[in-house]
């Protein structure tokens, strides 16, 4: 860019920074439509009807209708979607504050202490990152069958609360050994003992962490499938995820707009999570990777 | 900081129980119960130890030879056209211009909602028979494509879910585009290289380690994709998009094959660790990294 503002520039290459801007607009314009056009014909065909859906590609209800609320609220269970919604944050809010506090805890014995075989505990925190949970998935369903566990949230969230996710310990790790140690040893020289250094002086300090590792959970564990898959069986307990995929498979033929109506309240507590704390996601996402 | 070991050890606790309740025990378990023939409905004392033979049937197991193939082929489909797409849009967006924050916004909110159910049931409509892209097709004169119906067609609607959610990746680029120090673009600028000699001459070679960093993560997602294949295509047609970690799930929980089912993780896991393992040795062959920093040691 600096090149342009050399005067002995001339003909079509002074015009070169409002080409590049130019093309690089329409770029980003072009494929960020295409990114969230499916998100906005879900939500516009949660508004109209179903006949409509099917005969026009516009994303605005030309004649805007709730039908798809009230119905799809209802469900084909006995149960209404309130059952699902209240289920799903049955099993995502103790696991985000289980994730929380053992992430930290455990952070701060990697981060603050010589702990013996540190090198060796860390790389197996690290290694559980990379193993597919599959491998994992039929012992460990066998192993909560045997605790009585099965049909209850218990296993969906009791692993976290021995900071099992290693990605969020890492994440806290990190952010830990890049403040300053002054703050904490003066605490210490005034007597206070470890935890309430922690509780004290360190939690505030990395809150911006446990913010993203809360919120990474959040969304996370909205969007687990799998687990709750193997291990609820009965209705009334379905959280969303399970309730949505068991709606395609009764009423798909027919009621688009009810499943794309549920489908939207589905994703609204994390759509509006991310707008309002966007920048802890980006902060979470790049910390392991350009921080390490 | 503290020197005190047993205090330090106290902290961890939690980890070092968690780590050997819930994945090392259950890891090994995996092994063992590949070598058995265990049911799901029986109890597991009515299993009887059958050796390596669930892992010499896959050999001649045409459905697991196809999940293998159509899984690799996943994998290598999705995650170079992920990371380079990423890559691009990085480098478009890292510009200073008016507006750049609402782009970065729109291209990470997918991969922060994509895992969900409630995207997978979209992405179903959108490649239905009388869905929104053959109704977009039909605007501009191209007939029906049954897409999910069509076994190449069907693999590309859930490759192009995971494209869809190419942002946190781009993210991650961006942040290590930034950490590039704009004097080498500089100094460059002034020797006369031109704009793509320096992305391959000093943007590349710089963010190699995020590049790695990238790799890793989304070699081992994709390996795992389980919500596209079970909720869009049902890892059809004609076991088309039939993916391995589809398949340990159903001979698990729909046929109750816990020995063949742990075999199969066994192998996933192995594909897995494969590469990995060839990713961080071949990392000093072609990750650059600028700086030792040293505060990996810890205190």
């Amino acid at each position: 860019m600096a090149s342009s503002l050399n005067p002995a520039d001339h003909g079509w290459r002074k015009h070169l920074p409002v080409i590049n801007a130019f093309v690089r607009y329409g770029l980003l314009i072009l494929v960020g439509f295409l990114m969230i056009y499916p998100l906005l014909w879900m939500i516009g065909g949660a508004f109209k009807n179903n006949a409509e859906i099917f005969s026009s590609v516009g994303f605005i209800p030309k004649s805007p209708t709730t039908d798809g609320f009230i119905n799809g609220w209802k469900t084909s269970t006995e149960y209404t979607f309130a059952t699902y919604l209240l289920n799903t944050m049955k099993i995502v809010v103790p696991k985000v504050i289980v994730t929380v506090i053992s992430s930290v805890i455990v952070a701060y014995g990697f981060a603050r202490f010589a702990i013996p075989g540190r090198k060796w505990l860390f790389a197996l925190l690290m290694a559980t990152v990379l193993l597919p949970k599959s491998v994992l998935l039929i012992p460990q369903y066998l192993m909560f069958r045997e605790f009585g566990w099965l049909d209850t949230y218990l296993p969906l969230y009791a692993p976290q609360a021995f900071a099992t996710e290693g990605f969020f310990v890492f994440m806290i790790i990190q952010f830990m050994r890049s403040l300053p140690l002054d703050m904490e040893e003066a605490a210490v020289m005034d007597g206070c003992n470890s935890f309430q250094v922690l509780t004290l002086i360190v939690c505030p300090v990395i809150l911006p962490a446990i913010i993203s590792v809360a919120l990474f959970q959040f969304m996370w564990s909205m969007n687990d499938f799998l687990q709750p898959l193997i291990y609820l069986s009965s209705v009334e307990k379905y959280p969303v995820a399970l309730a949505l995929k068991m709606s395609i498979d009764v009423t798909e033929a027919t009621s688009w707009n009810e499943i794309l109506a549920m489908s939207t309240i589905a994703l609204a507590p994390s759509l509006i999570l991310f707008f309002l704390a966007q920048k802890y996601f980006v902060e979470g996402v790049t910390s392991g990777a350009v921080k390490g | 900081m503290y020197s005190n070991k047993w205090i330090g050890s106290l902290y961890i606790t939690p980890f070092v129980i968690g780590f050997l309740l819930f994945t090392a025990f259950p890891f090994i378990a995996s092994f063992v119960l590949s070598l058995t023939d265990a049911r799901l409905q029986d109890q597991l004392g009515a299993a009887n130890f059958v050796g390596l033979s669930n892992y010499t049937e896959m050999a001649a197991d045409s459905t697991f030879r196809q999940s293998l193939g159509v899984t690799f082929a996943y994998v290598f489909i999705t995650v170079p056209l992920k990371l380079a797409f990423a890559l691009f849009i990085a480098v478009v967006l890292n510009f200073k211009l008016k507006g750049i924050g609402l782009f970065r916004t729109a291209f990470y909110l997918p991969s922060i909602l994509g895992g969900s159910v409630a995207i997978a049931v979209v992405w179903r409509f959108v490649f239905a028979g009388d869905g929104l892209l053959n109704q977009a097709l039909a605007g501009i004169g191209i007939g029906g494509v049954n897409w999910l119906g069509e076994p190449t067609t069907a693999m590309f609607s859930i490759v192009l879910l995971r494209l869809w959610q190419f942002g946190s990746a781009m993210v991650v680029f961006l942040a290590g585009l930034k950490a590039i120090p704009e004097d080498l673009y500089e100094a460059a600028d002034l020797d006369g290289a031109s704009r793509l000699k320096q992305f391959f001459m000093i943007t590349l070679p710089l963010l190699t380690p995020v590049l790695f960093f990238n790799f890793i993560m989304q070699i081992v997602q994709a390996f795992q994709e389980f919500n596209g294949p079970y909720i869009i295509t049902a890892g059809g047609p004609l076991k088309s998009s039939y993916l391995l970690p589809l398949m340990i799930y159903e001979e698990a929980f729909k046929y109750f094959n816990l020995g063949y089912s742990s075999a199969l993780s066994w192998v996933l896991f192995i594909i897995i660790a494969v590469f990995t393992a060839v990713a961080f040795w071949s990392q000093k062959h072609w990750v650059f990294y600028a700086q030792d920093r040293d505060d990996k040691g810890g205190h």
